[in-house]
């Protein structure tokens, strides 16, 4: 059965509709990707997941249960940890301060807390470098290894990831994928927002592509990759 | 003086403090009472100070009402106490209360609103408060001329009634909350209260209820205010509208920002410099407004930090500091 279903979800900011219907399925330990340019409105599928924003139509189920009245702050507790865009990392704590704070909801669990924040150093070995250095002063590169590390702290089933390749060098984003893939091995499902097209079906199974607000197009990674659509408007190959 | 200060600051070195809290308790014993009365409402400013603290400062919430819910603490233990007769002490947590009580339901359906549009309301609820006051509302806030015959506070048999006493009962109260505020800082509440200031959208991604911390935020600012106004009934035995007006929540507001916001040495050196100083030049009070506002202005062009900030804000700007030689020396992402 699905981890997560989306059917028919349709959001607007204000009257523009930044969704309108899409329907979407992620199935346990999947790395599923959604590929488009900007506006297309995947980060708003993200946004909707996580209840920051409230669809106007449509459902979001996951492990069997309708997210619609699970305020944001829940959510994380359901088993769903997002790494929004941007990193959005707290400049003014330490990398550990910022990695405690994914761990937040787990408050009684202080065991499974190191457990999972030693997980996260051996992913990301330069975070346990610097964990006592403030995240302001890390490079762009190490604050998304910090923003996936926090989003890892709540243990998650699912991980949302927000363009983690943005604005970082071809080598980082290599190592970031890299990681990810790791992640996604231990079992946690992963959905990956990318724009970064041929780097994001390189690592994922499946994948959908978004244009203004509708699916437009559903497959395989290879499939994705191979179609003609995808390659001229997305891999820039005539 | 800049070692000597970082000293202080330094946790390792608290040795300094200690004898200057020693030293402080003797103020009583050598100053005159009205210099006495001066040091007391310096401790209530202080709490008042630090419980807005609270507010603005650890929860990033603009409040420039807070004279509300030091009138509420006051008014509750007024009438209480001229009608029943129970004692200021005993009435203590039960005026904190009413005024978290009251913050709870007031605040509650405008903790959506942010920045100056929160702040905006806050005005609204202080002005609220204070003309209802003087409507005297079922009889029972005396009107314009507020409630008189308060009881002194008194603990064991012990009346407080002189300077001095209310010195040792207003301070020992201060130094307590003090505490508590460090302790707080660092709890989890603390800290869940900087995640939401900091960044609202990605404390709740992290599983922290905002709604609720900002509330909790204003439950205890408020709670503690009413303490304060416990107190200062208590010490003026007669409480009117008039002290608790739009200017009382203005000088709370400023005491915290010009201290430095989230910082507990900025409340201390915030209210001297609006309560204090304002005393000791007394004697050019012709000149006096003029001369604070020009402060507020020198200080919000030199130091919009605060007078003493808050280690974190320190670290930002050091960070920031950092980051900005990091992207000149075109270091890579």
């Amino acid at each position: 059965m699905a981890l997560l279903v989306i059917e028919d979800l349709y959001v607007n900011y204000g009257h523009i509709a930044a969704l309108k219907g899409i329907n979407l399925q992620v199935a346990e330990g999947e790395i599923v990707t959604l590929l488009g340019a900007n506006g297309a409105g995947k980060s708003t599928t993200l946004r909707a997941i996580s209840s920051l924003i409230k669809p106007k139509q449509g459902r979001i189920i996951f492990r069997g249960q309708d997210l619609q009245r699970v305020p944001a702050h829940d959510i994380v507790r359901i088993g769903i940890a997002h790494a929004p865009e941007g990193r959005r990392v707290f400049a003014t704590l330490s990398v550990a301060e910022n990695l405690l704070l994914g761990g937040y909801w787990r408050r009684r669990d202080r065991r499974g807390i190191q457990e999972t924040l030693s997980k996260v150093y051996e992913f990301f070995p330069r975070l346990a470098e610097r964990r006592h250095q403030l995240a302001g002063t890390l490079s762009g590169g190490e604050q998304q290894m910090l923003a996936i590390g926090r989003a890892l702290m709540a243990d998650p089933k699912l991980l949302m990831l927000d363009e983690p390749s943005l604005g970082l060098a071809p080598l980082l984003v290599q190592n970031i994928f890299r990681v990810i893939r790791e992640i996604n091995q231990l079992g946690v499902t992963v959905l990956l927002v990318e724009q970064n097209v041929r780097a994001a079906l390189r690592l994922a199974d499946r994948g959908s592509v978004l244009e203004t607000g509708r699916v437009v197009l559903s497959g395989t990674a290879k499939e994705l990759a191979q179609d003609e659509r995808v390659r001229k408007s997305y891999l820039g190959e005539q | 003086m800049k070692e000597r200060l970082r000293n202080i600051r330094n946790r390792h070195h608290w040795w300094p403090l200690v004898l200057l809290g020693a030293g402080w308790f003797c103020v009583p014993l050598f100053a005159n009472s009205y210099w006495t009365d001066v040091a007391n409402f310096f401790g209530i400013y202080m709490l008042l100070g630090l419980s807005l603290n609270i507010i603005v400062g650890y929860a990033g919430m603009f409040n420039l009402g807070h004279a509300a819910f030091y009138a509420v603490g006051a008014y509750t233990t007024a009438i209480i106490n001229t009608r029943f007769g129970i004692p200021l002490l005993v009435l203590m947590p039960i005026a904190a209360l009413t005024a978290a009580g009251f913050a709870a339901l007031i605040t509650r359906p405008v903790l959506h609103l942010r920045g100056d549009y929160l702040c905006i309301v806050t005005i609204g609820f202080g002005e609220i408060v204070r003309i209802a006051l003087i409507n005297n509302p079922f009889g029972l806030t005396g009107g314009p001329n507020g409630v008189l015959g308060i009881d002194r506070p008194a603990l064991f048999g012990f009346t407080f009634y002189q300077p001095g006493h209310f010195f040792y009962l207003i301070w020992v109260i201060v130094i307590l909350v003090m505490f508590g505020m460090r302790r707080l800082e660092n709890s989890r509440l603390g800290r869940a209260w900087n995640y939401v200031r900091e960044d609202e959208l990605a404390a709740e991604a992290m599983g922290i209820d905002a709604t609720n911390m900002k509330l909790l935020a204003f439950i205890l600012g408020a709670g503690l205010a009413g303490i304060a106004g416990t107190l200062y009934a208590g010490k003026m035995t007669v409480i009117a509208p008039e002290s608790f007006g739009f200017w009382e929540s203005v000088v709370m507001f400023a005491i915290v920002v010009l201290g430095g916001p989230g910082s507990i040495p900025g409340v201390v050196v915030g209210t001297f410099g609006m309560f204090v100083l304002p005393e000791i030049f007394r004697g050019f009070s012709s000149a006096r407004m003029l001369v604070f506002g020009a402060a507020m202005m020198l200080m919000m062009i030199f130091r919009p930090q605060g007078l003493w900030p808050s280690q974190r804000v320190l670290r930002v700007r050091q960070a920031e500091g950092l980051e900005s030689q990091g992207s000149a020396a075109g270091r890579p992402a």
